[in-house]
């Protein structure tokens, strides 16, 4: 069976390096819908939502919950700039339980002094979160 | 010369001021690998941000974007990072004279400080201070950094500022801490590399939106950058000093026991000799 070709996927955030390796397909949650990338894609730059990023490496699939941000594509290298990414592995769910819980409640409570986007910010982002462990 | 009783005070005070200075380098230390860690770990993102801002801004040129918009330098504002505590040896005196030198022929300048050292002495001078944020933490803090970004990224789309620099010290190594002025405003896209070669990109939704975000998360980015070398500079700036610190206070213990054991031997003579001499006079 000929090789398969591989691509080299970045994912890093202002704080540290995600994830970095040599992976067979990537999907990821573009501004306008989700974009799949094999190797040999052509150069593309693409604006990122709070939504999971796939790697499909060795028969597997792993799951990547990024805040935002970009991605750029060019000679099958694939670079994620995320304002936040965890790997399915290193969520707190704990804590992305708590941040749903707060969103909430400010969005029930409603009122005047409440930021409302910041807040459905906030609660997309805790729901991504859960969902990449589900 | 002193007397013993005092010598030994002293002796003692000194002591107990090692230990705490011991015990400050020690923390210092624990602080500034965990600093230095970050700054390290910190520095993919820049470089890729780095990259991607160069390749897409020559891949979109004649772009017009706020943030891109070179003005007449009239307004100028200057965001000053320094520490919140002091005993860090010339860690924030340096950043200060670098920064006061700087605006020093600049008619029109506003300052935003970072950390209370910096804050306390332009308030003092009556500088321009259009937003201070101290009390920043032990660790450099993404949030802190979105939120400075965002104050002068606003004032300068609204042709409050039409240039805004960054001072803070770049953090070299250990023993060196060197202030740097760096221009955040108007951003000046970094040189692509890939020798010059345009890449024809595919934009999603488009290159004017791309630049839109990319800009603003850049010019924070940087900004984040500046916090973390300044805290593993503060780090290393306090360890140092409370090392010198530690070994003055060594010096000082030994000259004052020195001193003080030659107190004690001048006064068991002078006993042996008045002993003697009481003697001598009975006979």
């Amino acid at each position: 069976m000929a090789e398969e070709k591989l691509q080299r996927l970045e994912v890093v955030t202002p704080e540290r390096k995600v994830y970095s390796e040599d992976v067979r397909f990537v999907v990821v949650p573009g501004s306008e819908g989700e974009l799949g990338f094999l190797p040999d894609h052509a150069p593309l730059v693409s604006a990122l939502k709070i939504g999971l990023v796939r790697v499909h490496k060795d028969g597997k699939v792993l799951k990547i919950a990024v805040s935002g941000g970009f991605v750029e594509v060019r000679n099958s290298r694939v670079t994620i700039l995320a304002n936040a990414a965890e790997r399915e592995d290193q969520i707190d769910v704990a804590r992305a339980e708590a941040a749903k819980q707060r969103a909430e409640q400010r969005l029930a409570a409603g009122g005047p002094d409440i930021d409302i986007a910041r807040a459905e910010a906030a609660l997309k982002r805790a729901l991504n979160r859960l969902k990449a462990v589900s | 010369m002193a007397s013993l009783r005092d010598l030994r005070r002293r002796i003692k005070s000194i002591k107990s001021t090692q230990q705490i200075t011991k015990a400050m380098k020690a923390v210092s230390a624990a602080k500034m690998r965990r600093a230095q860690e970050s700054v390290l770990a910190a520095r993919p993102f820049a470089r890729r941000m780095r990259d991607v801002l160069g390749r897409v801004g020559s891949a979109s040129v004649g772009l017009k974007h706020p943030l891109l918009a070179v003005r007449e330098p009239n307004r100028v504002a200057y965001v000053i990072v320094t520490a919140d505590r002091g005993l860090c040896g010339g860690f924030n005196a340096n950043i200060i004279k670098k920064a006061v030198q700087e605006m020093k022929d600049r008619p029109n300048v506003e300052v935003v400080t970072i950390g209370r050292k910096g804050r306390d002495y332009f308030r003092r001078r009556g500088y321009n201070i259009a937003q201070q944020y101290v009390g920043i933490g032990e660790t450099a803090d993404i949030g802190l950094a979105r939120r400075v970004a965002k104050f002068v990224m606003d004032k300068y789309a609204a042709e409050e500022y039409d240039e805004v620099y960054l001072i803070y010290s770049q953090f070299v190594n250990v023993l060196v801490q060197k202030p740097v002025v760096q221009k955040l405003l108007p951003v000046e896209p970094p040189e692509g590399e890939d020798d010059g070669k345009r890449v024809d990109y595919i934009f999603e939704p488009d290159a004017e939106q791309i630049m839109g975000r990319l800009l603003p998360m850049y010019v924070e980015n940087a900004m984040f950058q500046a916090l973390l070398e300044s805290k593993a500079g503060e780090h290393s700036a306090r360890m140092t000093a409370m090392d010198n610190a530690t070994s003055n206070a060594a010096d000082m213990i030994d000259r004052l026991t020195l001193s003080m054991n030659r107190a004690r031997q001048a006064a068991i003579t002078k006993e042996i000799s008045e002993i003697v001499g009481g003697a001598a006079a009975l006979e």
